[in-house]
């Protein structure tokens, strides 16, 4: 069978921080190019050190109909991938060839204009996206109807809500109807329906026989809609397999867990004259430093900070935040008055109690008035759901919805065998 | 929801090859034949809005050329005694403020449109060209409109429309050709140069002064005519006011102002190319 997407020694390099203050001024320009030749001698011809490879010597391909999903951290080259499969940016190495016509989502709304309204920008955006003004007008009263603005469509889309706005845009999007289509982290916009709509659209258009390639954080949203996963670190592809085999070796990669953080030298460490914070580390039940745990297992963080001075007031406490950057509870120590000195103090959080996916954590000293320090990221760990029934889970199979902790609770059921016409009622024991 | 169908077996050859560009790069100008819907809507875009966001909307177009008009009648035609030609001084400033107009607003326009649009050039693949083009095709529009003006100065100084006005369809085409290679130019250079933005409104006013709006190619010793025929606004002026006023056009400084146009949007259009692929790297 022959490949719809093929990727030869792809490669992409940037200049640091070419992203960011990339333009100059001309006479940057000027003095750069007359001082050109004496650095280039200097520097032996080596100007490695200035630029990096955002992506490097890539190679795969994807045959029609499959479903990618393109996982990797920050700064991976998920999204340097895409840009290049979509022609936004140019690689600096190597090959990819398309064999059908690319239709890229990398933001929805793109091109929208806040004083055009509904109508004019559903027209505006699908021009943009590389639809005929026809098909548009084709497909205009089923855009209209999926993105639920029929009432407003005369309506400047700066007076619509963000809701609406962003329904309107992915509508648009949603009715582009390419061979291959390119999506980056379009899901993670908008409110958890607006999220179950743009899978549901994803997942029709995947079975519709349409090559999809869909770069995400959200490894959940991967597992469900995709039929192959390849996993990218430092611009080079890690593995390349099954959704769930790519999905557990990217939540076992310790690479980016930092499960413990000391500052040695006490006038480093974060925080004032009050207070310091000296050390922060992720424990599992045997004391040890660990950054990956099953949702069965209890987790204890540890705190070690200085007390400068004798303080009536102080509050060590400490945020739980997840991979979408949602705060998912806060703790704070019940030791309220604190003597100087130095103290160790630990949280423990039960098994069966977090959610699975990422935690981050941020510390904090703090009194009534005054903020010592805050540190956000400090550590961070994975929750992994090993489906163990003993768990909250219990016998349930399907994907686990995204609550905030995920705490095992007693459930008290009555059976009765002989249901009557009437829901029992709540009778008083005593 | 499109239906699902029976996809055709896939092409042979692939339909999209990525990779580096050498030096120079082709033209593209299938892929920008591919995209002239989108010229058309970034067009509309722009006028619609400008016409929604200001109070005077269309008044603009007109405005804009009527007053630079008046005063220049007053300053140049009447105290400072500035020739014409023999024209009344309104209508041949105005012959002349017209395409000017249309010139300096486009290239302005264009020269800052690449650094406007960042948002989509990150984010989506379309030719490049087409952002530039649209703040020209824009202008034509604001140009259409003050063309109105025009006529109503020709009804009131009774002037008579002669064959000569068909040159103004050539001269219109010629006008847009050479805004569009300097504001593509420039925008392409604006990318990576911030400094263009601030010096293309400096640029746009030296460049007024070089040109036969206030004062006639004639007023200059015919030994050195040929310097400001190198602008190659020198001819389209000239021949925008003998269209009009039906007088002889100078075919001479007309061949060139079509010769280094022609030359510029060449110029312009390949060193575009050649710049477009870093855009979206470092806009």
């Amino acid at each position: 069978m022959q490949p719809i997407i093929r990727v030869k020694n792809l490669g992409k390099q940037y200049r640091i921080g070419a992203r960011e203050a990339a333009y100059s001024t001309l006479r940057e320009s000027l003095v750069e190019t007359l001082r050109a030749p004496l650095n280039r001698l200097r520097r032996n011809g080596a100007s490695d050190d200035e630029t990096i490879w955002a992506l490097k010597d890539l190679n795969f391909e994807i045959m029609e109909g499959e479903v990618v999903g393109i996982i990797g951290r920050n700064g991976a080259g998920k999204t340097t991938l895409l840009k290049i499969l979509s022609r936004i940016t140019e690689p600096t190495t190597g090959r990819a060839e398309l064999y059908g016509r690319v239709g890229s989502l990398l933001e929805v709304g793109t091109g929208f204009h806040p004083e055009l309204t509904g109508r004019e920008n559903v027209f505006l955006n699908g021009a943009i996206l590389g639809m005929k003004k026809t098909e548009i007008e084709s497909k205009f009263d089923e855009i209209v109807s999926f993105a639920e603005i029929e009432k407003f469509l005369d309506t400047p889309v700066k007076r619509y809500s963000s809701g609406m706005y962003v329904r309107l845009a992915f509508a648009v999007a949603a009715y582009l109807d390419p061979e291959i289509l390119i999506v980056d982290e379009v899901l993670a916009v908008g409110d958890s329906t607006f999220q179950k709509k743009c899978l549901g659209k994803m997942q029709a258009v995947a079975g519709e026989g349409r090559t999809v390639l869909f770069v995400s954080h959200n490894i959940g949203a991967v597992q469900q809609l995709c039929t192959r996963a390849i996993l990218l670190n430092n611009g080079s592809v890690v593995l390349d397999d099954s959704p769930q085999k790519v999905a557990s070796h990217y939540l076992s990669m310790g690479m980016e867990r930092v499960g413990e953080r000391v500052w040695a030298d006490q006038s480093q460490a974060p925080g004032d004259d009050v207070a310091r914070l000296r050390a922060v580390r992720v424990l599992d039940r045997h004391g040890n430093i660990c950054t990956s745990f099953d949702v069965r297992d209890p987790v204890s963080i540890e705190m070690e900070y200085s007390v400068l001075q004798d303080q009536d007031l102080l509050d060590a406490s400490l945020y739980f935040y997840n991979e979408r950057g949602e705060l998912l509870f806060v703790s704070i120590e019940d030791l309220r008055a604190q003597a100087a000195g130095n103290y160790r103090s630990t949280c423990h959080i039960p098994p069966d109690f977090l959610n699975d996916g990422q935690i981050y954590l941020l510390a904090a000293l703090t009194d009534e008035k005054t903020v010592h320090t805050i540190q956000r990221d400090i550590v961070n760990f994975s929750v992994t759901d090993s489906m163990d029934p003993q768990g909250a889970r219990g016998t349930y199979r399907a994907e686990w919805p995204p609550g905030a902790v995920r705490p095992r609770l007693e459930w008290k059921v009555d059976w009765n065998p002989n249901p009557g016409p009437e829901p029992s009622k709540k009778v008083n024991d005593d | 929801m499109p239906k699902a169908t029976e996809r055709p077996p896939l092409p042979a050859m692939p339909v999209v090859i990525v990779e580096p560009t050498r030096f120079w790069v082709a033209l593209d100008l299938r892929g920008l034949w591919a995209y002239r819907e989108l010229l058309y809507f970034l067009t509309w875009r722009d006028v619609k809005v400008r016409y929604k966001q200001t109070l005077l909307g269309a008044a603009w177009a007109i405005l804009q050329p009527l007053l630079t008009m008046l005063i220049f009648t007053l300053f140049f035609g009447q105290l400072a005694g500035v020739p014409s030609d023999g024209i009344p001084y309104p209508i041949f400033a105005y012959a002349g403020l017209l395409p000017w107009t249309f010139f300096s607003n486009s290239v302005t326009g264009s020269g800052n449109s690449l650094v406007g649009s960042s948002n989509l050039i990150t984010k989506v693949y379309f030719p490049r060209m087409i952002i530039p083009s649209a703040a020209v095709t824009a202008g034509l529009v604001d140009f259409a409109i003050a063309f109105v003006v025009l006529i109503g100065l020709m009804i009131y100084y009774q002037i008579a429309v002669t064959w000569s006005v068909l040159m103004l369809a050539p001269l219109t085409l010629l006008t847009t050709m050479l805004a569009l290679a300097v504001g593509m130019w420039l925008s392409a250079l604006n990318v990576k140069y911030r400094d263009i933005r601030y010096a293309l409104p400096f640029l746009m006013q030296l460049w007024m002064f070089v040109s036969p709006i206030i004062y006639p190619v004639s007023m200059l010793p015919a030994r050195w005519r040929w310097v400001l025929e190198l602008n190659p606004l020198t001819g389209i002026i000239s021949g925008f006011r003998a269209a009009l006023l039906g007088r002889a056009f100078d075919w001479t400084a007309l061949g060139i102002s079509t010769g280094i146009s022609l030359a510029l949007l060449v110029y312009s259009a390949f060193s575009f190319r050649r710049m477009e692929k870093s855009f979206a790297d470092i806009v």
